[in-house]
Order: structure tokens, then sequence, then C-alpha cells
């Protein structure tokens, strides 16, 4: 696969960004320091550029009925500007991909798919809404994704010059009302310097912040626009690394990590984002009505002592460390709690918190005690 | 960052500067920039008995483990404490502060000069 590149890669580059290969894109990992930018979102805010992540748009009567048969939740329920995170499963129950769907109209829903389902997620959708009046469209090529994250992400949006909100007043004198007033999981279409964009109230990064979707050819003047205005509230361009660190301190699973079409909703602890509620059939139903058997690993916390860390794909022992009983899908020294954490697929024998068990770090079984997710919680204001 | 002329590299993007019989050992800048913010560094204790090519020490950054290989055979005569106590200095002074391990040799083998390893990094 080709390298594919962001349309933001040159100002990327000239922030002095490193990059690596993230599902056949060029991403950046860090511009100056990984901790530095973890800290900057906790504290202050950063700004992540996620234009690889999929787009799929699905407009027409049906839209809402194909997705209630296509994904795990139920998105007919969603009005116009809601958000909801839901699973797209596989007939076996397994995941696909995880997704945040937005119903940006009465017919018209935004699907966003991880960078390397992309296209995966966008024949499904076509695929499982063959038989509804709707049409498929993958915009994923056609769409920019900038992400303001951080205590201050609110205040930095609107301290920057040029957005307005649909209908609203030209002069954006209703943005600071309408963004303020927006809440987590809702959308609102905007404009910014009259050309069209979407704020949305979502994150992954267990802060608050926006994540404004747009067309390339203004992503750059927004991405600008956005430095400047930011860079007085301790704003900092952020890479991939940091974003790693900051969703994993939150408990936010990522696909590949923690989920995978071997894996069920319930063992993520996902349980509730399948509704088994919702009227009429949809894929992986009789699977998740099931449900994984009682003694299927199940998704836990880890936390231990000193700096060392346990990585993925590390294998979990009984506190004595006779016995294997889990392996490790993520794992870092946590920035902001100074200890390691992990998150770890274990024999549900051992999953109650306080249980201690031990990892095979590179040789040396370390302890670690179960514990409760996320790791990290930010403090509401 | 240029490599400095008065130090010889590996291709495991290790540095060494020779004085007599003790060779100073830390990792470059280009491969201090590659593992990112270091939080951790395992070295060998002091008396330790390190052969070439061998792995005797870990340097962990938020992303990823990137491991020490001794450049030479011989014995570990000190481990930099300071390093072990603030492993930022791993990033901040890759050729200075953050030096890694001092062993005392009795025979140096090939390495590479600071031309060459520019151009090995600059592939």
């Amino acid at each position: 696969m080709s390298d594919r590149v962001s349309p933001l890669a040159e100002v990327h580059a000239a922030a002095g960004a490193q990059f690596t290969d993230f599902a056949g894109w060029q991403m950046p990992v860090r511009y100056s320091s990984d901790l530095a930018e973890h800290k900057a979102v906790r504290e202050a805010a950063g700004i992540f550029d996620l234009s690889h992540m999929g787009e799929i748009v699905l407009v027409g009567d049906e839209a809402g009925a194909a997705l209630d048969y296509a994904v795990s939740g139920r998105m007919s329920a969603l009005q116009p500007g809601q958000a909801k995170y839901t699973l797209l499963l596989n007939a076996d129950g397994g995941v696909i991909d995880d997704l945040i769907v937005y119903r940006t109209g009465d017919d018209r829903f935004l699907v966003v798919a991880n960078a390397a389902n992309a296209d995966v997620v966008a024949d499904t959708l076509r695929e499982r809404a063959s038989g509804f009046a709707t049409q498929v469209f993958d915009e994923s090529a056609d769409v920019a994704l900038i992400a303001v994250q951080g205590p201050r992400a609110l205040e930095i949006v609107l301290a920057t010059e040029g957005f307005a909100i649909e209908g609203g007043h030209p002069d954006g004198e209703d943005v600071p009302a309408a963004l303020g007033g927006l809440r987590y999981y809702r959308a609102l279409a905007g404009m910014f310097r009259e050309r069209p964009l979407l704020f949305a109230r979502t994150g992954y990064t267990g802060e608050d912040g926006f994540e404004l979707f747009c067309a390339p050819d203004f992503a750059r003047e927004l991405w600008e626009a956005l430095v400047e205005a930011g860079t007085p509230f301790g704003l900092l361009p952020a890479g991939l690394a940091a974003r790693d660190t900051l969703r994993l301190e939150a408990g936010m699973p990522l696909y590949g990590h923690e989920l995978g079409a071997g894996i069920l909703p319930a063992q993520a602890g996902l349980g509730r984002v399948v509704d088994l509620g919702k009227e009429g059939d949809f894929v992986g139903r009789a699977a998740s009505e099931q449900g994984p058997g009682a003694d299927a690993r199940v998704l836990v916390g880890l936390a231990g002592d000193g700096r060392r860390a346990a990585r993925a794909d590390y294998a979990v022992f009984t506190a004595d460390g006779d016995t294997e009983i889990g392996v490790v899908t993520s794992g870092a020294l946590s920035p902001t709690l100074g200890h390691p954490i992990a998150l770890a697929y274990l024999d549900p024998a051992y999953r109650e918190p306080g249980t201690r068990l031990t990892i095979d770090v590179r040789g040396t079984k370390l302890p670690y005690t179960v514990t409760d997710v996320p790791f990290y919680k930010r403090k509401k204001s | 960052m240029a490599a400095p002329e008065n130090l010889k590299y590996t291709e495991e993007h290790e540095w060494v500067l020779v004085d007599g019989d003790v060779a100073t050992v830390g990792i470059t800048d280009y491969a201090q920039a590659a593992l990112g913010d270091v939080v951790f560094v395992d070295l060998p204790a002091e008396g330790t008995a390190v052969a070439a090519a061998s792995v005797v020490g870990e340097i962990e950054s938020t992303k990823s483990v990137g491991e020490l290989f001794a450049p030479i055979d011989g014995e570990v005569v000190e481990a930099n404490q300071a390093v072990v106590d603030s492993p930022d200095l791993v990033n901040s002074d890759p050729y200075g502060a953050g030096w890694l391990i001092k062993v005392r040799f009795t025979e140096l083998p090939a390495l590479l000069d600071a031309a060459a390893y520019d151009e090995l990094t600059s592939k």
C-alpha cells in the first residue's frame, strides 16, 4: 500500500513532527516530546490531526433502519445532532470495528471508522444497507478531521476567528452560546470563514474537547487558526504517541488491541453497546444473545509499581508466577499517574479489583494488581 | 544533529568514546529521537562481564523498548546512576550527561566513524 498523506502533512513537517506509518498513512507520532504533548492535553489542550480516520455517510429515508441492521446499537433513535459510540459486528458477534455515528440530519448519518478499517467498514455498510432505501458514500478521502482536546479546548475554539453556526449569525455572535452549550456526544453544523464544517463534542483522550470535520482544502487554514488562537492557552500539536497514552489512561479500547474479530463486546466490557432490545434483526444478534462462555477471558485494568511497563502481548500469570492466566493488550508507564498501567484479557476468575498477579516483562515477573478502569478520570468542572 | 567527530558508532545506534582501555557507551541522537521520551533505563551492574552484540540493558520510552547492546567484549566498570534517576538525560544530552555505561576492554572491534554513521542514518 502506498503511503497516504494528510492534507496537513506540510504543517506537521514545519512543526518538527516525526512521522510514523499508521494504517498506510504517514502521520505525526510526536512533534517534540510525547510527555509534554500528553501533559498539555491533560492540563491545557492539544491539537491532533485525525485526517486518516474513515468517514462514511449514509443518506436516505431508511438510513437509520439500515444502520440499525448493520451495527450493534439503535441509530434510528438518535435525534439530529446526537452521536453514539457503536460496534460493527460480524455474524459471530466479533468486532469488525468500533465507530462513532453522528446523526447529521433527518435522513443523514456520518459514520467515523478507524483508519485501518475504513475500507472494510465502507464495504460492509454498503453490503448491509443494500436492501434499504439508502445510499452509502465513502467520504474518507474528502474529509479532514482536526481534534482540539483538553480542559481549555472550548476557550481555544471560541478564541479562533472565523467560526459561525449554520443558519446562525453570520458574524458568529451566537457561537459562544452554541458551542458552550453543546453537550458531550452532540454535533452541530457550522462554518469556518464561509465554508461548512461539523463541530462535534467528542474525543478519545478522556478530556473535554471538539472534533472538527472539514474539507481538506481549508484544513490547513483551520489548523493554523486554531494553533494561533490556542498557543497562549498552552495548546500543543500532539501526535499518535500521546494519543495512545491518553486513551489508555482513559480506559478507551483500541481496535487491534482490545477489540478484534475474535472478541465479543461483552468480553471487552462493551455489552451495553449491543442493544438486544431493539426491534428487528441485526448482524451478530444471535451470537450476542448467546454471549461469550462463562470461562471466556475478560478485559481488566492492571496497575503496577515501579516504572517498568508491561506492553501488548506480554503474558499474565498468577501471583505465584506458576499459571498463565491472560495476556496484555496495551500497556505503558502512565504519564499522568507515574506508574505502569495496562489493559489485559484475563481468565474471569481473576477479574476482581485488588487481585494480585504478575506479568512477564521481558523475562522478569513483575507484580501487578487488578484495578478499576478508567485509570484516569478528569475532574468535572 | 550530525554525529560528533570524536566518537565511534555501531549499527545499533550506539556511540563509543574510547579513553585508554575504557569505552564509554551511549545511544545516539538519532536513536533517542526514534525512541521518544525515555522513562526508564535498566543498566548492568558494575563488574558484569559483557560480550559484544549481547543485550545488556534496556531503554524504555512511553512508546517502545530499546535494547542496549554491548558494543565490545569487556567488563562494566561504571553504570550511569544519573541516567537511572533521570532517564530524560538520554533525550536531552545523549552524547554527554546521557551516557549509559563504561566498559573496560582488551580489544576494540571495527566501529563506524561519524561520516559512516551519518550515512547510515540518512538513508
